[in-house]
């Protein structure tokens, strides 16, 4: 069913037409309206679920990895200061192999206070095991929670999975959203029957303490899954659209990229204002295209690769940071074509932290920006639009 | 025949890897007999989390997930939660955590799952400090003591403080069932525990667990700590239901608590004065707990 909503509402659907089993959440903003909209599913009876209050966010992912242990589908959603205070369970629930599904509504980090838009936080989460996706729009933000639940669920991947949506510009903006029939869902998903799992009737025992010649074995495991979910998401989404009529363009979505002079690479909801703008300066007769990285992890390498082969230059555009060393995306990209025989001219770019607006006219400058770029003739980074930096 | 009051069943096997005379390890037997092989345990970090053996050797009976340090609360609200959804209801859910675990680090997560009235057992198994890493001090370690981090020394630096008492605090949250049990006492131990498996919402248990590595004790003297800490008042037994408090042991006359301190090495640096202070806060102390049941037996109709 098409409804209007912001993008916490269809997270909060998301759960709901996945029959979420235990819910488990603590208050932040701009995530409340994510569990508030839960709360009163469950409670109008909508949504046949528990949930539990928890006195934190470290608490409530405590509690869905025990959940998830005792073969319950689980859900919550947190952002920034939530998910740091997580950062332990978020690799405990990875090592647990338990299918967890978080939405992230990513928002920058304190000192100074912030509540507005960048991947600081999601980013800081790189390492734990979780799988990690940037959504452009509302729809995307549930119907990742469905593609979510599919993949992690597998008996092979069985890895948790982080769906990430820009604080404001997508949690607490409307956009019409198909809310696909429960029935539907229901022939895509089936119910979470895990092999192994607490029960009294098969007493087993999780998480107990292994000796230095097991340990990095279960360590290789988790890296096993985690490279087989590369191909797991393409599939995913193909048998995703076959079955809804729609995707959301792979592991990268790539727009305008073919025989471009220049492309910018990003990840989230400024994607769709790149777009617009991409669309603007090829009227005017230049080559410029905008890829979106949208699976962050697993890093899809191939698609990176793919990329270079299409374009001259590539510009990085961060919604973060690693203090000491470029954005983490450039890293990754980097790393990803190091090697290769004609390796496309990078730069970085660090946009938008803390909700520093990107309107289409600074994206319409980083364009024109990579546009002039010579074979190592520019800085490597630049942090757009920092008073007093750069001309802004 | 005598009647037995201890359970044959085991649940635990042989093959743990606690210390010689550990307190901890006769808990976790009595407490598994008490709840028998419906049981699912949530285990943090603590001595236990080490005990039943590293993969894949498993010594008990019942199924058991490792959790993190300061989350023993809010696992087993997970796991309660998982069950109520799949419309299991004849499995108890346990916590057992150690006392740093339980008054230090996961206190908070604890209070959560109180305050909403969970309907699991959480059990802290006391042995007064954390004895995993090597014997520091907790909240929980008493006056006078020596542990590793408060190391007496030429300073005197032995814990100055009292013990946190998670008995007042869990009061203080209105819980239906709140008991102290020691392993010297094992049927004490195994009826509160059955009566607390038939209590709806939520029950804290606190198991006095002697660690003679720790205390600086002989491994063979576990037992007899165990009946001075009751004889003398030090550790007294009692359960308190709906805020209504019941002393489980009243000895006619109390013993001086020295006789208690003076078996375990960690008390015996101090100097007279100070075990005339502990002496006068353990009698102090037994007179408010008289009072208390007292007063609070007058509140039943209430």
């Amino acid at each position: 069913m098409k409804m209007v909503m912001t993008g916490n509402y269809a997270s909060a659907y998301g759960a709901k037409v996945c029959r979420a089993e235990v819910i488990s959440a603590y208050p932040i903003t701009p995530q409340t309206s994510v569990v508030e909209k839960i709360a009163s599913l469950v409670s109008s009876g909508e949504m046949k679920a528990q949930f539990v209050n928890v006195e934190s966010e470290h608490s409530a992912m405590a509690a869905l990895i025990s959940a998830s242990m005792t073969g319950a589908r689980t859900y919550t959603a947190t952002s920034s200061h939530g998910l740091l205070l997580m950062h332990e369970l978020l690799i405990w629930a990875a090592g647990a192999r338990t299918p967890i599904v978080m939405s992230n509504i990513c928002r920058a980090n304190g000192p100074p206070w912030s509540v507005w838009a960048d991947h600081h936080d999601a980013m800081a989460q790189r390492d734990t095991g979780w799988m990690q996706v940037f959504c452009e729009g509302n729809q995307e933000v549930l119907d990742s929670i469905i593609m979510s639940y599919k993949l992690a669920e597998r008996p092979d991947i069985r890895l948790p999975s982080m769906i990430n949506e820009d604080a404001f510009i997508l949690s607490h903006t409307v956009e019409p959203v198909d809310v696909p029939d429960m029935e539907l869902v229901d022939e895509f998903l089936p119910s979470y029957n895990p092999r192994f799992k607490l029960d009294v009737d098969e007493p087993y025992g999780f998480g107990s303490l292994v000796m230095p010649d097991m340990y990095m074995e279960f360590r290789y495991k988790i890296n096993e899954a985690m490279e087989a979910a590369r191909q797991g998401w393409r599939d995913v989404e193909k048998d995703f659209e076959k079955t809804f009529g729609r995707n959301h363009g792979g592991l990268v979505e790539f727009y305008n990229c073919e025989d471009a002079d220049a492309v910018l690479l990003i990840m989230g909801s400024v994607a769709s204002t790149a777009k617009d703008v991409v669309d603007k300066l090829c009227s005017e007769g230049k080559k410029v295209g905008m890829a979106r990285l949208r699976v962050y992890r697993p890093f899809p390498v191939e698609e990176i690769r793919k990329l270079a082969g299409m374009t001259n230059i590539i510009g990085i555009c961060d919604h973060s940071y690693t203090f000491g060393h470029w954005g983490p995306m450039a890293q990754e990209v980097r790393g990803a074509l190091y090697g290769i025989a004609d390796q496309p001219v990078m730069k970085n770019y660090i946009i938008g932290l803390g909700g520093k607006d990107m309107t289409p006219e600074i994206l319409e400058k980083i364009f024109l920006k990579t546009l002039a770029l010579k074979d190592g003739a520019d800085q490597e980074i630049e942090w757009i639009g920092v008073k007093g930096l750069g001309g802004w | 025949m005598p009647k037995k009051t201890i359970p044959e069943e085991e649940y635990m096997n042989t093959g743990h890897v606690g210390c010689l005379g550990c307190g901890a390890c006769h808990a976790m037997r009595y407490t598994l007999k008490a709840l028998g092989p419906k049981t699912i345990v949530s285990i943090p970090a603590c001595c236990w989390a080490v005990m039943p053996g590293p993969f894949p050797a498993k010594c008990l009976e019942v199924p058991l997930i490792n959790t993190a340090f300061e989350v023993t609360g809010a696992s087993i609200s997970g796991i309660k939660a998982a069950l109520d959804a799949k419309g299991i209801t004849d499995v108890t859910v346990v916590g057992f955590a150690g006392d740093g675990g339980t008054a230090d680090i996961g206190i908070q997560a604890l209070s959560g799952m109180v305050e909403r009235g969970t309907d699991v057992i959480y059990i802290m198994y006391d042995n007064e400090a954390y004895m995993n890493t090597g014997i520091q001090r907790s909240s929980s370690t008493p006056v006078g003591a020596w542990t590793t981090t408060t190391p007496v020394g030429t300073t005197k630096d032995w814990k100055k403080q009292p013990k946190k008492n998670m008995m007042d605090i869990m009061v203080a949250h209105k819980i239906p069932y709140a008991a102290t049990c020691s392993i010297g006492f094992p049927e004490d131990l195994i009826k509160k525990l059955r009566k607390a498996k038939e209590i709806r919402g939520p029950k804290f248990i606190q198991i006095y667990a002697p660690c003679p590595t720790g205390w600086r004790m002989q491994p063979d003297k576990t037992i007899e700590v165990c009946r001075l800490a009751i004889a003398t008042g030090a550790v007294p037994l009692y359960e308190v239901e709906n805020g209504v408090y019941n002393i489980s042991r009243k000895p006619a006359e109390l013993k001086p608590v020295k006789d208690y301190l003076k078996i375990q090495g960690r008390f015996r640096h101090l100097p007279e004065e100070e075990l005339e202070s502990i002496q006068k806060n353990v009698t102090r102390e037994w007179k408010i707990l008289l009072k208390k049941e007292e007063f609070t037996k007058g509140l039943v109709d209430l």
